[in-house]
C-alpha cells in the first residue's frame, strides 16, 4: 500500500495544483504541496531514501495504532459538511468514483473537474419536493401536431368522391419533381418534399383548382415561403371579378356625395394646383398577363394556405427598383424608397411574376400556339399570349439539351417596363371617359403629353439563345446531372439572372422551381433610387418680390415713427383749431 | 460539417434547396475517407460548394489535433481528385476583394483587375503587363473570407486547454433549446476580435476554457443571421445573410452541429439596404 502511494506522489508533486489533492490515507498531509520547502523534494538528490519501504530505518513497523488513529482522524476530516453546500468530501469523492468506474470515460483524469461538476449537479435532480414539475409543452410538440394533421384524412370522404377528384385535379407528383432534381443536388430533403406534397394536396382539396404546381420556397428573415401556382376553374374566376367590380362602384358613390359638398365651399378655398398625377396604369386582368395564374402561400406544410393578391404595374415598377428581404409575415410593411405601394404580401407576388416572366421555361416544341384563322390582322400590337401543349411533341436527347440553349423556350410572357405584359396606352380614353368629358365642359384643359411609345417585348416561346447575359456570363448554365451514367441523364439549367431558378428535362418530363432568397442577380452593387432633387423656388419678379420680415427693434422704431406722426398731426389741429379760435376771438374783438 | 456525418447533415440544411446529388454524396464519402488518409488529417470537413458559371468547386478542410490551428484547404472538381490550396495571406485577400462578378468554374483563368489607387496609375507601367489574379488566389481568399467572417460553432463545443491547443469538448451536449435561438450561443471559429474590447464586468462571467472565441451577437451590421427552427421545431438553423448561402445547422440537446457553404462565392454587399 506504501508503494502505490509513493507512486501517487510523485503524480501529484509533478502535476499542476489541481483542485482536489486527494489524501492518500496515511500520507502526512504537509506533503502534498508541490516544490515544498525542505530537503526531501523530488528534485533533491536522496529523495527516494525517505520513503518507506527504501528507508534504511524501514526494518522497524510503523506503530500500528497511531496509523490507525491516523485513518480516522483523515476519514473524520473527509467527512466534515460543508457549512454552504451541506456536502461533504468523502461522499462526493464516493460518488464521483462510482460513476466514473461505471461509465469508464477514457481519459478520466482530464476530465476529472467536469465530472465532479456534473456529480454536484445531479444533486439538484433528487429534490424532495411536494411541487412537481409541469410537464413541458414545447413548442416542437405543437408543430409536430400540425404536421401530423396533414397526414390524416378528411372525415366523410367517400370512396367514390375520390375517384372522381383524382380524375380531375391534377394534383402534382412533387416527389416525381424532387427526385429529378435530386439528380442535380437541387432541392429539399425529402422529408419536407413530402410535407409540401400532403400540403398541396389538402389545397387543393379545399380550392376549387384546376391545376397545381409548386413553385418552390422563398426564403425569408424569420420565416419562409412556400409557394404553389394555379389555376382556377374558369366559372370561379369570373365570381371573383364581379366582386370586384362591386366594390369599385361603391366607392364611386360615396366620391360623388363628397364632391357635391365641396363645390359649395369653393369660394373659400385657395387655389387648387394643377398637378396631375401620372395616370394608374391598370393592372391585367385574373387570369392574363402577369396575373395568369393565382399563387398560395404557406410558412410551413401544416399552417393554412394563404392567397397572395394579384400584381399590379405599380407594384412590379416599385420591385424593381428595390432589393429588400423577406421577413415571412405577408402583413408586414416594406419600407423602403421609392416607397413600395404595398405590403409584403404584395412584394411577394410582384417578384413571384417577375421570377416566374424570367425563367419559367420548356424545351421547344412542348408548347405550341393554338391554330385560329383570322388572328394574324389583330396581332399588330401584341404577340400573342397563350399557348397549348403540342400533342406530337418529340423530346430531344439530353446531350442536345445541354449543348445548346436553341432547345428551350421560354413558355411565359416577359414583363414590359410598363409592368405588364400588354401593352396598355394609359392616355388612351375609354369611350365613357371621353363622353363625360364633354359633358362637364371644358374647365381645366389638361396639358396632353407626347404619346407613348408602344412597348414590346420578346415574344412567347422565344429561345433562351436571345436572353441577355450579364457583362460576360450567360443567362443560363446549362449542365447534365451525371457525367458517369450518360445514359440516364437528366438536362439542368440554372439560371445565373435569377439565381435560384432551376429547370430540368429528361424525355417528356420538364419541370421548372425556385429555391432562394427572391433575388435579381447584379454583379453592381444595389443603387437606391436617390430622393428627386428640390423643387425650384417660385422665381421673384414684380408681382411678388421676398423681403425679410421685419425684426422688433425695426417694428418697434416704425411703431414709434407712426404715434410721433400721429401726435404731430394732433398737434397741428389742435393748433388749427387754437388759431381758428383765436381768429374768432380776434375777431370778437 | 464533418464527413462522417456528412448524409445526415446535408437533409438538414436542405431548407435553401441546396444539396448534393446522390452520386456526389456517394463519391465524398469515399474520397474523404482517402484523404484523411493521404494527408493523416485527424478530422475532415466539407466545407461546401462554390458554383462558377461553368462548373463548381468542391471544397475540404483538414484539421489536425491543434482545432483552432489554420486549417489546409483542398478543392476539387469532380468531387474525387483533391488538389491542395496554398495558404491564404493578405496580399491574396486584399486582391481579391477588388474582384467582383461570379467564379467562372475554370481554376487557371486569369481576371484581369484595376487598380484604383491614384499612385498606381500615375506610375508608369514599366513591364507592360496588367496585374492579373487566377481564379485559384480568388478562391483561396474567398473561402478564408468566408470562414472568417461567418464560419460559427456552438458555444461550448470546443474546450482551450491551458497549454493553447483547443480540442472538442467531449463534454459538450448540445445547446437547450432557449440557448440554440440566441445569437449569444453562437461563436466564430477563427482568431478572436472583439473578446479583449470586453468591459471587465462581462470578461467575469466568461469562462476561459470554452469562451475564448468571438460570438455572433455583436457582427455589424445586426440581423445579418437569421435563426429558424426548421422541421417542425427540431433543428435550429442558421443563415448567414452576409455570404448567402451559408448554412449552420444545429439540433439542441444533441451534440449534432455543422455549417456548409452551398452558393456563388460573393459577399453580398447590398446588404444594409436589403434588411
Amino acid at each position: 500500500m506504501y508503494q502505490s502511494y509513493a507512486l501517487g506522489l510523485d503524480l501529484y508533486q509533478t502535476q499542476e495544483q489541481s483542485a482536489y489533492q486527494t489524501y492518500a490515507v496515511g500520507q502526512d498531509p504537509y506533503q502534498a504541496y508541490e516544490r515544498g520547502h525542505g530537503p526531501y523534494q523530488p528534485h533533491e538528490p536522496g529523495y527516494g531514501l525517505y520513503q518507506p519501504g527504501y528507508s534504511p530505518h524501514d526494518d522497524q513497523i510503523p506503530d500500528p495504532k497511531s496509523r490507525m488513529l491516523a485513518i480516522q482522524n483523515a476519514k473524520a476530516y473527509l467527512l466534515k459538511s460543508s457549512t454552504t453546500s451541506g456536502l461533504n468530501l468523502y461522499d462526493h469523492l464516493a460518488n464521483m468514483l462510482t460513476k466514473i468506474l461505471d461509465e469508464q470515460p477514457t481519459n478520466a483524469v482530464d476530465m476529472i473537474e467536469n465530472i465532479s461538476k456534473d456529480v454536484k449537479w445531479a444533486q439538484f435532480q433528487k429534490k424532495m419536493d411536494t411541487l412537481r414539475d409541469e410537464h413541458e409543452i414545447l413548442p416542437t410538440f405543437e408543430a409536430a401536431e400540425k404536421r401530423k394533421a396533414l397526414f390524416l384524412k378528411a372525415n366523410g370522404e367517400g370512396d367514390e368522391e375520390l375517384e372522381e377528384e383524382i380524375g380531375e385535379t391534377r394534383l402534382p407528383n412533387v416527389m416525381e419533381t424532387a427526385f429529378y432534381f435530386e439528380q442535380a443536388g437541387i432541392g429539399l430533403s425529402k422529408d419536407e418534399s413530402y410535407h409540401i406534397f400532403l400540403a398541396l394536396k389538402k389545397l387543393v382539396s379545399v380550392q376549387p383548382i384546376q391545376t397545381c404546381r409548386f413553385w418552390g420556397k422563398i426564403l425569408g428573415l424569420e420565416m419562409n415561403y412556400i409557394i404553389a401556382e394555379v389555376q382556377y376553374h374558369e366559372e370561379e374566376e369570373e365570381e371573383e371579378t364581379e366582386e370586384e367590380e362591386v366594390t369599385k362602384e361603391g366607392g364611386t358613390g360615396m366620391d360623388e356625395v363628397e364632391d357635391e359638398d365641396e363645390e359649395k365651399e369653393k369660394e373659400d378655398e385657395p387655389p387648387k394646383s394643377t398637378y396631375k398625377p401620372p395616370p394608374i396604369i391598370p393592372k391585367e386582368e385574373n387570369g392574363t398577363g402577369a396575373n395568369k395564374y393565382v399563387y398560395f402561400v404557406c410558412n410551413e406544410p401544416g399552417k393554412p394556405w394563404v392567397k397572395l393578391p394579384p400584381v399590379t404595374p405599380a407594384q412590379i415598377f416599385c420591385a424593381r427598383k428595390i432589393k429588400k428581404f423577406f421577413t415571412g409575415r405577408l402583413d408586414a410593411p416594406v419600407v423602403s424608397f421609392p416607397p413600395f405601394p404595398g405590403n409584403e404580401a404584395n412584394y411577394l407576388r410582384a417578384q413571384i411574376a417577375r421570377i416566374s416572366a424570367g425563367t419559367h421555361i420548356s424545351p421547344t416544341g412542348f408548347y405550341q400556339f393554338a391554330e385560329e384563322e383570322g388572328d394574324e390582322e389583330e396581332e399588330g400590337e401584341g404577340g400573342r399570349d397563350t399557348c397549348e401543349e403540342n400533342p406530337y411533341f418529340q423530346p430531344l436527347s439530353v446531350a442536345e439539351m445541354v449543348d445548346s440553349l436553341s432547345t428551350w423556350v421560354h413558355h411565359t410572357q416577359s414583363i414590359l417596363k410598363q409592368g405588364r405584359c400588354v401593352w396598355l396606352n394609359p392616355f388612351q380614353k375609354s369611350e365613357e371617359e371621353e363622353e363625360e368629358e364633354e359633358e362637364e365642359g371644358e374647365e381645366e384643359k389638361p396639358e396632353e403629353p407626347d404619346e407613348l411609345q408602344q412597348e414590346i417585348g420578346p415574344p412567347l416561346l422565344t429561345p433562351l439563345s436571345e436572353d441577355e447575359g450579364i457583362q460576360n456570363i450567360p443567362a443560363w448554365t446549362a449542365q447534365p446531372s451525371t457525367n458517369l451514367i450518360p445514359q440516364y441523364a437528366v438536362a439542368i439549367l440554372q439560371s445565373n439572372r435569377w439565381p435560384g431558378a432551376y429547370a430540368f428535362a429528361s424525355g417528356r418530363k420538364f419541370e421548372n422551381i425556385y429555391f432562394g432568397w427572391g433575388h435579381k442577380y447584379s454583379p453592381e452593387n444595389h443603387a437606391p433610387a436617390l430622393p428627386p432633387p428640390a423643387q425650384a423656388e417660385y422665381p421673384s419678379g414684380p408681382e411678388i418680390t421676398e423681403t425679410r420680415d421685419p425684426t422688433l427693434e425695426e417694428e418697434l422704431a416704425f411703431k414709434a415713427a407712426r404715434e410721433e406722426a400721429l401726435a404731430e398731426a394732433e398737434e397741428e389741429e389742435d393748433e388749427e383749431d387754437a388759431v381758428e379760435d383765436d381768429e374768432e376771438e380776434e375777431e370778437d374783438d | 460539417m464533418e464527413a462522417a456525418s456528412l448524409p445526415a447533415a446535408l437533409e438538414l440544411t436542405a431548407g435553401g434547396g441546396a444539396g448534393l446529388s446522390a452520386e456526389k454524396r456517394a463519391v465524398l464519402g469515399t474520397s474523404l475517407l482517402l484523404l484523411q488518409r493521404d494527408y493523416r488529417f485527424e478530422r475532415v470537413w466539407f466545407w461546401g460548394r462554390i458554383q462558377g458559371v461553368r462548373g463548381a468547386y468542391y471544397i475540404a478542410e483538414g484539421l489536425g489535433p491543434d482545432r483552432a490551428a489554420p486549417r489546409s484547404r483542398l478543392y476539387s472538381l469532380n468531387c474525387m481528385e483533391w488538389s491542395l490550396l496554398p495558404p491564404a495571406t493578405k496580399e491574396m485577400v486584399a486582391q481579391a476583394e477588388q474582384l467582383k462578378g461570379r467564379f467562372q468554374g475554370d481554376p487557371s483563368f486569369e481576371y484581369k483587375y484595376s487598380e484604383v489607387d491614384a499612385e498606381d496609375a500615375e506610375r508608369p507601367i514599366e513591364d507592360g503587363k496588367e496585374p492579373m489574379i487566377k481564379e485559384e488566389a480568388r478562391l483561396v481568399a474567398t473561402i478564408e473570407q468566408i470562414d472568417r467572417a461567418v464560419g460559427i460553432i456552438p458555444r461550448g463545443a470546443f474546450v482551450k486547454t491551458p497549454l493553447g491547443p483547443v480540442h472538442e469538448n467531449r463534454n459538450f451536449e448540445g445547446l437547450s433549446l432557449t440557448e440554440a435561438k440566441k445569437l449569444s450561443s453562437y461563436f466564430h471559429f477563427t482568431e478572436p476580435v472583439n473578446l479583449k474590447n470586453k468591459t471587465l464586468l462581462e470578461k467575469a462571467d466568461l469562462d476561459p476554457s470554452t469562451d475564448f472565441l468571438d460570438s455572433l451577437e455583436h457582427d455589424i451590421p445586426q440581423g445579418s443571421w437569421t435563426v429558424q427552427l426548421e422541421k417542425g421545431g427540431t433543428v435550429v438553423v442558421l443563415r448567414s445573410l452576409l455570404w448567402l448561402g451559408l448554412t449552420f445547422y444545429h439540433i439542441p440537446m444533441t451534440k449534432q452541429y455543422g455549417y456548409v457553404y452551398f452558393g456563388t462565392g460573393e459577399k453580398n454587399l447590398d446588404l444594409p439596404f436589403m434588411l
